[in-house]
């Protein structure tokens, strides 16, 4: 592994303790962050720092062209929704953002850029094993491995030649606290992943990202198969996900988008139509296009 | 409609599609007995036939020098009024007590008398050494066509090659296995193999032979692990061995072993691919004596679908051979059920590990 290019060279300051966050009320104002450093009038500006810097991104599939002219700037540790109706190209930006789409045959990004922290990450001395290290993602449908929750939790570590049982064991406790769900499963540690609830095991794909310590949580349909109580409490886990994690949502759920993100980006035909705080795109949306969107009229 | 008559208006009639609905169905049973019925008289033969063989009369009642036992020479003769049949050492002992046995005509059966335990242990090391070599080279094969090719005309042309050596017919894999890997070949004056009759001659060709069955199970067996776990496992930093190792590998490891099953017995069972390659009619050393450890896989092997094979070629048949060519069977089909009970067994232990 190449590990000589300081790639997505960590800058934060040494991560706040959640602590606090976990009384937190789950429903709040959104963007209080963004208000506060922005003027209003510059809303649709970037407030917070640039984390991921998408300039100019054309991508296709084979011959079929699923995103045209793609210019977005997210924000570090916000919480960042892409919406838009099925085929619009929101998952396509989003597995972009961890070269998950390496995996699919044909599939590349035929221009533009992607940087995070300002390494553009489509180059070729790019490791893509440290970038998804650093970028973490949790899928549509929850894909707990088929061994034990501590295993499920410990497999990104042991990739990384980690397997000192007391470190282990504090990932394992820390991950699971992170994602909300070690009170419930604490006593079951050595049990199957997949004994879990599907809002458990969602859970518990999140714990298993977060244990890896990544930067970026990439979210793609979270909570679509997951009941309203199971997609609640996602939802709570994001409001204390942001304090110390950028977190990229991709939903169908407007009012999830609405609920729990700062800034809301709407995808229509492979196009960003619109990208502003989330407050804006839902109240006071630019473009007829976002408004007949949000309200319902199509998608 | 027989309302008349006293019927009802639902009475059922007799009609054309109804007899013809009976008579297919009979059909269809009957076809279906009938092949329960050979399955059954195939079975009862030998299970019958070679009981004779395995078990005696007296306590214990199991024959266990047809298990432990070398084949010998069965001597059948009359001396004194008496009927007698020995095996070879009886025969010798027979004479050496009473002298005046040596002139008498003793019939002579080769292999009809001692047991088969050479032929057993033979079967089961050509067994385990060739699907060894098939499940390590197949498994590798099967996983870089699933998880590492990208389709092209070069990966169509490999799946019409695995499926073509599918359809060769076992002789020529024997032909090709005395070919290639006992006699071998001389390139610029350096030998090749030449291995002569030799378990590591018989492993090869067999592994030959049965690797389209282990390629292509394993390929089915990799492509029905979820995609989800591939991603979920990408997408924490692993590589795509790492992937592959520890997150695909491992749940499909069951479903292999249930196919490499079909593969054990026509393994165990193949008698023309050995036949030049690594099987012996007769050995008097088992496979262990040998003068250093490389020899080992370098020597000749007695095998039972052989040994059937070499019984029953002899002329005169007769009740005496008869014995030895279904008590061999028998042991065979044992055999085979053990080897194929024991990855039962391996693939149930796995399974229950890695459920989804």
């Amino acid at each position: 592994m190449v590990t000589s290019v300081p790639i997505l060279m960590d800058t934060r300051p040494s991560a706040p303790s959640t602590a606090p966050a976990a009384g937190k009320p789950t429903v709040r104002p959104p963007a209080v962050g963004a208000s506060a450093v922005a003027s209003p009038a510059a809303l649709n500006l970037p407030a917070a720092t640039t984390l991921i810097d998408i300039e100019q991104v054309d991508f296709f599939y084979g011959a079929t062209q699923a995103l045209a002219d793609i210019n977005l700037k997210i924000d570090d540790r916000k919480v960042t929704a892409f919406i838009g109706p099925s085929g619009c190209g929101k998952s396509t930006l989003l597995r972009c953002l961890n070269r998950m789409n390496d995996l699919i045959e044909g599939a590349r990004v035929s221009r533009g850029t992607i940087r995070i922290r300002g390494v553009e990450i489509y180059q070729p001395d790019v490791d893509v094993i440290e970038l998804r290290k650093r970028v973490g993602m949790v899928f549509q449908k929850s894909n707990p491995f088929p061994k034990s929750i501590y295993e499920n939790i410990t497999y990104g570590l042991r990739l990384q030649g980690r397997s000192d049982k007391s470190d282990l064991d504090a990932v394992v406790e820390k991950s699971l606290r992170g994602a909300a769900l070690w009170d419930e499963v604490k006593d079951r540690l050595d049990t199957s992943g997949l004994g879990l609830s599907g809002g458990q095991q969602q859970r518990l794909c999140i714990a298993r990202a977060i244990a890896v310590e990544p930067e970026v949580i990439l979210m793609d349909e979270p909570c679509s198969a997951l009941d309203p109580v199971a997609t609640a409490k996602v939802e709570e886990l994001i409001q204390t996900l942001r304090e110390n994690y950028t977190i990229v949502i991709v939903t169908h759920n407007m009012q999830q988008a609405a609920r729990c993100s700062d800034k809301t980006a709407f995808f229509y035909m492979g196009r960003l139509i619109e990208y502003a705080d989330t407050r804006n795109i839902f109240t006071n949306p630019a473009n007829p296009q976002t408004e007949a969107y949000v309200s319902g009229r199509f998608g | 409609m027989n309302i008349a008559a006293g019927g009802h208006i639902f009475q059922s009639q007799p009609n054309a599609a109804r007899r013809w609905e009976h008579a297919t169905f009979w059909l269809f049973r009957a076809a279906t007995y009938l092949v329960l019925g050979c399955g059954l008289s195939v079975f009862a033969t030998i299970v019958f036939k070679g009981t004779r063989a395995l078990v005696k009369p007296e306590a214990p009642f199991i024959n266990t020098t047809f298990f432990t036992d070398a084949p010998e020479t069965l001597y059948v003769f009359t001396f004194e009024g008496k009927g007698y049949a020995q095996g070879d050492r009886e025969h010798r002992a027979f004479i050496a007590a009473h002298p005046a046995a040596a002139r008498v005509k003793a019939e002579s059966y080769v292999y009809s008398a001692g047991g088969i335990f050479p032929c057993i242990v033979g079967t089961f090391l050509l067994v385990v050494g060739s699907m060894a070599i098939a499940l390590t080279l197949g498994v590798c094969a099967a996983i870089y066509l699933n998880e590492y090719a990208r389709d092209g005309a070069f990966i169509r042309f490999v799946r019409l090659a695995i499926l073509n050596l599918a359809g060769v017919p076992s002789i020529v894999f024997g032909l090709f296995g005395f070919g290639m890997f006992v006699i071998g070949f001389k390139v610029f004056g350096v030998q090749f193999f030449g291995w002569n009759v030799s378990l590591a001659a018989g492993w090869f060709t067999l592994a030959f032979m049965v690797l389209p069955v282990v390629i292509t199970a394993s390929e089915e067996s990799l492509k029905a692990v979820p995609m989800g776990f591939r991603a979920g496992s990408l997408a924490l930093g692993a590589t795509k061995w790492q992937t592959i190792r520890k997150n695909v590998l491992p749940y499909a490891l069951p479903g292999i072993l249930t196919s490499s099953i079909l593969g054990i017995a026509r393994v165990a069972g193949e008698t023309a691919p050995i036949m030049f390659t690594a099987a012996y009619v007769v050995r008097d050393k088992l496979p262990w004596d040998v003068a250093k450890v490389s020899d080992f896989f370098f020597q000749g092997v007695m095998a039972l679908p052989y040994h059937i094979y070499v019984v029953s070629s002899k002329i005169p048949q007769n009740e005496y051979t008869e014995r030895v060519q279904y008590g061999t069977a028998f042991v065979f089909l044992l055999v085979v059920a053990l080897i194929a009970a024991t990855s039962i067994l391996l693939r149930n232990k796995l399974r229950s590990r890695y459920q989804w």
